[in-house]
């Protein structure tokens, strides 16, 4: 079977979630490559690519690659489509990963499609598009397949595989060094996973009514280990920062829960959280249109419904 | 400072938007078209930094003939003058196809920096700053929530999942902007009449020298196989709270194992 390469999306040398869920996809469809570009490879990285079924793992570790935005990474990609021909190439959809596959598209002379939400049999993607309203199948017809993927689209599955090393060495181009990242500002670290990676989201919106106040959004997130989303109104206030609003201008989402506070529901937030699996939805207007898509639905004040609910979690742990 | 802004016509995210059932390109007949919301972003940081710098703004947008209501909302804004790129040939193209095309228009215009929104609300790939990056062969400051140009170098602060990375190029370079970096202001009466007598410069591909093998429908690199409207989700159990919400919303989760 041929290879199929893998970006592998990693900070501080954690290889993040959504490069298993890649490998495992991969894993279905051909021979799984992981591409290492940049500084961090450790054995533990190593250890969990090979443990998710990457059967290869190309290193590309010089630390100049990490020190320019994002044109590095496509040159290493060009390098190994050249020299490997690969059957196609995964990359998580995050705004890097998008970036990445952009250009490596035009330099292979390749076809690329955007937000795959599964990819099946002949590298066909399929996409879910204006907000989760239509679903289609689409695929690159020259070239080498270039596919971002979702994050939470696949689960998952530990496959070990040879996890055989090979150290690549690209020379970069004065092109992908044009734009130098100086510096590094760490914000928000916490202990939440992030939030486009998270199983479970709990977002609030206008009615949480202040900033304060999310901290009871944050106790509900905490008690169920997922990430804290919010709506444009409520970042828009400043009640939250800005890199956790959720919808068409923000993150899209597509956890296994999604439990929205004080959200009314508009089609621009919809669209960044509508292909979650399960959504739970507080609201103390029962016309408020996020019913809709709800599978379950509590009308009520969020300030009452949603500390109990904490408590009623904390006591079944 | 030269500075050319790229917009691009969207369809209304109010009203419905759909595929056309034919040849399954977006229907854009089916919803009013609107400026993309980011590109108003784009427009604004250009006409500030021409404020502070001197210079002139451009805009430069792809799209059908209706894509002039969209030009002249820029132009209103404040732009000086427009280029539409505009040729039946250009139909259909996908990310490869329009970031090639508007790249050409873009050699022929000439640039010290390039703005455009980090991401469309129809097709979401935000793709092309970074594409167009690359055939430019230009620095790529993507994602810009903060932009500070000084002489021929340019700052940007790039939002990241962590935060944010501080990012330096030299000029020329392409430049993408998020909602955090400004307020878009709205445009005057003043500014609409004046919109009205800008010019704007209509280019077909031959004008922009795109090699009409490279773009368009035919061209693409990618096709949609099929497509369908997703089946509306199976209706829910909505509870009123009656002193007990909280607790029958965790009776719903245990049943699903989320705890
Ligand atoms: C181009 C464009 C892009 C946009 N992008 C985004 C985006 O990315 N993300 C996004 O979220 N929005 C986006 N918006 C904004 C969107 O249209 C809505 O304005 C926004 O989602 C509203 O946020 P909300 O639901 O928190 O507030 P509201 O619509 O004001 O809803 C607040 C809800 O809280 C309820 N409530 C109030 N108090 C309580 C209480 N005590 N208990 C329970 N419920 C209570 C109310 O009944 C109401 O339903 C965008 C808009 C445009 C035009
Ligand atoms: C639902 C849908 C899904 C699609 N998926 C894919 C895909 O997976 N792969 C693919 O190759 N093509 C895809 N396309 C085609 C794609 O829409 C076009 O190539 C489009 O011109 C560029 O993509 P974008 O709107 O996503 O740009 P984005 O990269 O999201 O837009 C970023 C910025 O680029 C500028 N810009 C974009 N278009 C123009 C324009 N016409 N004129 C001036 N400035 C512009 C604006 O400043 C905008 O803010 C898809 C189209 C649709 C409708």
């Amino acid at each position: 079977m041929s290879e199929i390469l893998v970006l592998v999306d990693h900070v501080d040398g954690d290889v993040k979630k959504v490069t298993l869920e890649l490998l495992t996809l991969a894993g279905s469809l051909g021979t799984p490559a992981a591409v290492w570009a940049g500084s961090g490879y450790s054995d533990a990285a190593k250890a969990k690519l090979a443990e998710y079924g990457a059967e290869k793992i190309y290193v590309a570790a010089a630390d100049e690659i990490g020190d320019y935005v994002s044109a590095p990474k496509a040159e290493v990609l060009a390098h190994l489509v050249a020299e490997r021909s690969p059957a196609a190439v995964f990359l998580a959809a995050t705004g890097e990963g998008k970036e990445i596959a952009g250009r490596l598209a035009i330099k292979t002379d390749s076809g690329v499609i955007s937000d795959a939400v599964g990819v099946g049999e002949g590298f066909v993607a399929e996409q879910s598009i204006f907000g989760g309203g239509v679903n289609v199948r689409s695929r690159v017809t020259k070239g080498t397949p270039i596919i971002t993927v979702r994050p939470n689209s696949t689960a998952p599955v530990a496959a070990p595989a040879a996890g055989a090393e090979e150290k690549v060495e690209v020379a970069l181009s004065d092109a992908a060094r044009a734009a130098r990242i100086v510096e590094r500002v760490v914000q928000e670290k916490g202990a939440r996973p992030e939030l486009t990676e998270a199983a479970i989201v709990v977002s609030g919106g206008r009615g949480v009514g202040s900033g304060e106040n999310f901290a009871i959004i944050e106790k509900l997130a905490d008690a169920l280990g997922a990430a804290v989303g919010a709506s444009r109104a409520a970042t828009d206030a400043g009640w939250y920062p800005h890199q956790f609003q959720v919808g068409q201008t923000g993150k899209t989402v597509s956890p296994q829960l999604y439990i929205a506070a004080g959200i009314s529901g508009a089609i621009q937030h919809r669209a960044g959280m509508q292909t979650s699996k399960t959504i739970v939805v507080i609201n103390k207007d029962a016309e408020a249109p996020l019913f809709e898509i709800a599978d379950f639905g509590v009308v009520g004040d969020l300030f009452q419904v949603v500390p109990q609910l904490t408590e009623e979690i904390e006591k079944r742990k | 400072m030269n500075i050319v802004v790229c917009v691009k016509q969207v369809p209304d995210t109010a009203t419905e938007r759909k595929l056309r059932s034919d040849d399954k390109t977006l229907d854009r007949d089916a919803a009013d078209g609107v400026v993309n919301e980011l590109d108003e972003y784009a427009v604004e940081e250009a006409l500030r930094l021409k404020e502070a710098h001197g210079g002139e703004v451009t805009v430069l947008s792809m799209g059908p003939a209706k894509t002039t209501e969209t030009i002249r909302k820029a132009l209103a804004m404040g732009a000086d003058k427009a280029v539409h790129l505009h040729d039946d040939a250009l139909y259909g193209s996908d990310a490869l196809g329009t970031s090639y095309a508007l790249s050409q228009a873009l050699k022929k215009i000439g640039y010290d920096l390039v703005i455009l929104g980090s991401e469309s609300t129809d097709a979401r790939t935000g793709m092309l700053p970074a594409m167009l990056a690359e055939r430019l062969g230009t620095p790529q400051l993507t994602l810009a929530s903060k932009v500070e140009v000084d002489g021929s170098s340019i700052k940007v602060e790039r939002i990241t999942d962590y935060g944010y990375d501080k990012v330096e190029a030299s000029l020329p370079a392409v430049v993408s902007v998020v909602e955090k970096i400004n307020e878009p202001r709205y445009p005057s009466f003043k500014g609409i009449m004046a919109a009205k007598k800008k010019p704007v410069e209509t280019l077909g591909v031959a004008d922009a020298e795109i090699a009409a093998d490279q773009v368009g429908l035919a061209n693409s690199w990618s096709e949609v196989v099929e497509f369908a409207v997703a089946p509306p989700r199976a209706a829910g159990t909505v509870v009123k709270d009656e002193g007990d919400g909280g607790a029958k919303a965790a009776e719903f989760l245990a049943s699903k194992k989320f705890v």
